[in-house]
């Protein structure tokens, strides 16, 4: 009988232990945010998102690293949306079940691991140097692709998955080819799904900082891209510079760059939310 | 053999025209004549056809002829091959990795196993309708004018018309006429599969398939389409495989009873169910073994 | 039908298999890439010191290449990453999948993939500006960088990794299993230890790895919270270096291209890669030979 008291305890311990657990992090999370929206929020205005950096952190603002950060998205989405959707389709409708089609599989896997700084030295050695591209947008553009090309290469795959096999057989039947099935039946009803990925994984790139650097985004920057070309930052790398320097002022207007960076993360999670479930709604009518 | 079939099946291209026993011969007017002179009724033959899962024989040996503007109903338990058998005659087996025909299949006086043909072009000939309604996810028109629209027809009005007469046809029209842009997943189940003949007819085949139509819908739904099958013998040659024997006497003109891969008695209609002549068939219609 | 359809059918293909072909081409040019400048690097340092020396000193003039003083610090900063991630992320999986009701789950899961949706940047903002000095109020003695704070945000950023796949691999074990064990008497805890637990193993233990590579491949957090400075030391309260921040400071510096200093970013790379390729791989080994166990 003693025994069953002292798991009973047990449980109850672990039970309230499991509360705290699941909860604290998500606490810690929503005191960091916060403490920076207590900091930065005064200093988020008109001002601070049209104005160039400067030394005097009360004149210094976002808007070559915002310029940047759209730019570059703009480009990394251009070049790794039809990439990754093709890489997908591919895998998931063409590719016959072989040793190498499970080598490609765990190669992406094995990509997706694979260290962003990494790609920052893979983005150097081919396209600033070998492809001289130099410390361009384009540079950046492609190594991010490259970097979120597995996300949304497996988010292709699920999606197109989920896509019932009687619409291909339906469709088969009617004497339709396979890219015509591909084409006109399994993209429309897996798009949502698409979409979802890529969103997810730009989001992902938005926040990327440290590939970008390697390729040779630059900290100080006191213009607004208007070529792909051009030098540029983005906002990670803004608010990491601005981090790195001592005096308060740029401390606090780090923090109010997060709070844009977290708004524009939040706002791309969100949509990419929302389709999720417009999406699953459409395909079980 | 379910389990076997879903697991393997892959839709890969197995190429246009492609096939296991490819004598290669280009479909030519004067084999197509030929064929036309010996049997000038029957829109299918099969002579010695034989169909594998691997080494595993589903069909064996069989040859028949149908006859064209007939309904022709497949009975047997299950497993006995009738779904392999009928999908053999749109080619949609070929999807299946393992699976190996001998022997020849003509439709429309053309071997589709042994010549030369584009599978595309059979699969709109030999319609095809399944057991569990399969609309696209699109609305009511755009999948009627599915197959229309692949084989490359752009005039709008050509298209409103073809779908609008496949959709009467198959006495729809007055259900779905007030808003063809609804989604199709939002009709009933009886419905659904009345638009998924309507797609089949839209593109004015030859033949129409039919494995277990009814199998997935209520009474009511069922006895509509029993009703449409029985009009579309005037225009289309029909084959339906059920396991409903009530159905098999209520619609069909002849009837072919298959039990583990042969075919036991193939008769009319009427003769079958009233006088069969082997007791396997007599003891499968009185229900001894299902 | 027309003419050529086929010849287009077949360019289409040709097309989408040179996408997913892109993703090969991608990890040789990763390894080309790390391989060329590593060999010219150790045609200049040796292999032995690079393996044996511990201090790691190649910007100043009297250069040490010691590999092991920037390992130290990225594992000291994984490791107590990790300290952090797997009670609190395996407790969460256990409470989540054999004790939360079905509503909890779906709201908290969503709020937890939130913590690895923050950008890293963030997450060492939090980690300079917020923790440290925190920290520094209870630790007398901490210095302003230190593998401590770092690792304890980065920690706090791994612990969905390990939460999340963790219930998924503890859902995916059958309830006959679970009933098994209630049926003997067993509490939810016991059963949970005892008998879910060890049936999810693999699927756990992958999460693990993945979390740990993820920590080591860890870039911004380490650069702005643990310090610039190579430390061959195991004080999580001094400043130290980790690889990922070493290659991030040469690339802000002034560094001339096929300068040895330079190529120091693409040895370190290689170091780099190697150990997370390792880690994916042996969980990927593991993934997929226990994946048949429930199918």
């Amino acid at each position: 009988m003693n025994n069953i008291i002292i798991n009973r305890l047990k449980d109850k311990i672990f039970k309230a232990w499991g509360i705290i657990a699941t909860f604290i992090g998500i606490i810690l999370l929503a005191v960091f945010i916060g403490d920076i929206f207590k900091d930065g929020i005064q200093r988020l205005n008109l001002d601070f998102l049209s104005s160039l950096p400067s030394r005097f952190s009360e004149k210094a603002g976002i808007k070559p690293a915002m310029m940047g950060s759209i730019w570059i998205m703009g480009f990394t989405a251009i070049i790794s949306f039809p990439l990754g959707v093709a890489a997908g389709i591919y895998l998931e409708e063409y590719a016959r079940k072989n040793k190498f089609s499970s080598f490609l599989e765990m190669n992406i896997s094995n990509l997706a691991g694979v260290p962003s700084i990494i790609y920052g030295l893979l983005g150097v050695q081919i396209f600033v140097r070998a492809l001289q591209f130099g410390n361009s947008i384009l540079a950046g553009a492609f190594t991010l692709s490259l970097l979120i090309l597995p996300i949304i290469i497996v988010a292709t795959r699920e999606a197109i998955k989920a896509v019932p096999n009687s619409i291909r057989e339906g469709s088969y039947g009617m004497g339709a080819t396979k890219w015509q099935t591909i084409w006109y039946q399994v993209l429309p009803a897996s798009l949502g799904g698409i979409l979802t990925g890529v969103i997810l994984a730009l989001s992902r790139a938005v926040g990327e900082a440290a590939p970008l650097i390697a390729v040779g985004a630059l900290a100080y920057v006191p213009f607004v891209p208007s070529s792909p070309m051009d030098e540029f930052t983005v906002l990670p790398i803004q608010i990491f510079n601005w981090t790195s320097r001592p005096q308060h002022g740029f401390i606090i207007n780090a923090a109010a760059a997060i709070l844009v960076l977290l708004a524009i993360t939040l706002i791309m999670n969100g949509i990419a939310v929302y389709l999720r479930n417009k999406w699953q709604k459409k395909l079980s009518g | 053999m379910e389990d076997l079939k879903t697991k393997q099946m892959r839709f890969e291209d197995k190429g246009v025209g492609k096939s296991k026993n490819n004598k290669g011969n280009v479909v030519d007017e004067k084999s197509v004549n030929e064929e036309k002179e010996k049997h000038p009724e029957m829109i299918i033959r099969t002579e010695n056809s034989s169909m594998y899962y691997g080494d595993f024989p589903a069909i064996k040996n069989i040859s028949m002829d149908i006859k064209k503007n007939s309904i022709t109903a497949f009975i047997g338990p299950s497993g006995c091959g009738k779904s392999t058998f009928l999908r053999a005659f749109n080619r949609m087996n070929d999807f299946i990795d393992i699976f190996k025909h001998t022997g020849n299949i003509y439709v429309n006086n053309v071997d589709i196993y042994n010549d030369k043909i584009q599978i595309e072009q059979l699969r709109r000939d030999v319609g095809m309708v399944f057991q569990k309604p399969n609309p696209f996810p699109k609305t009511i028109f755009d999948n009627v004018a599915y197959g229309l629209k692949i084989q490359g027809m752009k005039d709008k009005n050509l298209l409103e018309e073809r779908v609008k007469d496949a959709i009467q046809q198959v006495g729809l029209w007055s259900e779905v006429r007030d808003d063809l842009k609804r989604n199709a997943l939002s009709l009933s189940g009886g419905q659904q599969q009345r638009l998924c003949i309507a797609r089949t007819l839209a593109v004015k085949p030859s033949i129409i398939l039919m494995d277990e139509p009814t199998s997935a819908l209520d009474p009511i739904s069922t006895a509509k389409i029993e009703d449409l099958i029985t009009q579309l013998k005037e225009e289309y040659t029909i084959l339906i495989v059920t396991h409903n024997m009530q159905q098999a006497g209520r619609i069909s003109d002849s009837t072919a009873f298959l039990y583990m891969g042969d075919l036991i008695e193939y008769d009319t209609t009427h003769k079958l169910f009233t006088k069969p002549k082997f007791e396997k068939t007599e003891n499968y219609i009185t229900g001894r073994f299902g | 039908m027309k003419p050529g359809k086929k010849t287009g059918e077949k360019i289409i293909e040709f097309f989408l298999g040179g996408s997913a072909s892109i993703t090969v081409f991608t990890t040789l040019a990763i390894i080309v890439v790390l391989l060329v400048e590593s060999v010219s690097f150790f045609r200049e340092v040796s292999i032995i010191d690079f393996f044996t020396d511990t201090q790691w000193t190649p910007l100043f003039t009297d250069k040490h290449f010691g590999i092991v003083t920037l390992l130290s610090g990225t594992l000291l900063t994984s490791f107590i990453a990790i300290a952090i991630a797997l009670p609190i992320g395996l407790s969460i999986a256990v409470f989540l999948s054999e004790y939360a009701p079905k509503k909890l789950r779906q709201t908290v899961k969503p709020m937890l993939e939130l913590l690895a949706a923050v950008p890293t940047v963030v997450y060492g903002f939090f980690a300079l500006i917020v923790v440290t000095p925190f920290l520094q109020t209870i630790i007398p003695g901490l210095s302003s960088f230190s593998s401590l704070s770092a690792g304890i945000v980065m920690g706090i950023m791994i612990i969905p990794y390990i939460s999340s796949l963790s219930e998924d691999a503890l859902f995916a074990v059958p309830y006959s299993l679970r009933e098994a064990s209630y049926g003997m008497g067993s509490t939810k805890f016991q059963t949970a230890f005892r008998v879910t637990m060890p049936a999810a193993s693999s699927g756990i233990v992958v999460s693990i790895i993945l979390a740990i590579s993820r920590a080591i491949g860890e870039t911004m957090i380490v650069t702005i919270a643990a310090g610039q400075h190579p430390n061959f030391t195991a004080n999580p309260l001094v400043p130290i270096e980790t690889m990922t921040a070493y290659i991030v400071q040469v690339s802000l510096g002034d560094v001339q291209h096929g300068t040895l200093e330079y190529k120091t970013i693409f040895a370190v790379g290689l170091t780099l890669f190697v150990f997370t390729f390792l880690l994916n791989t042996i969980s990927h080994w593991i993934k997929n030979k226990y994946r048949e166990e429930y199918e």
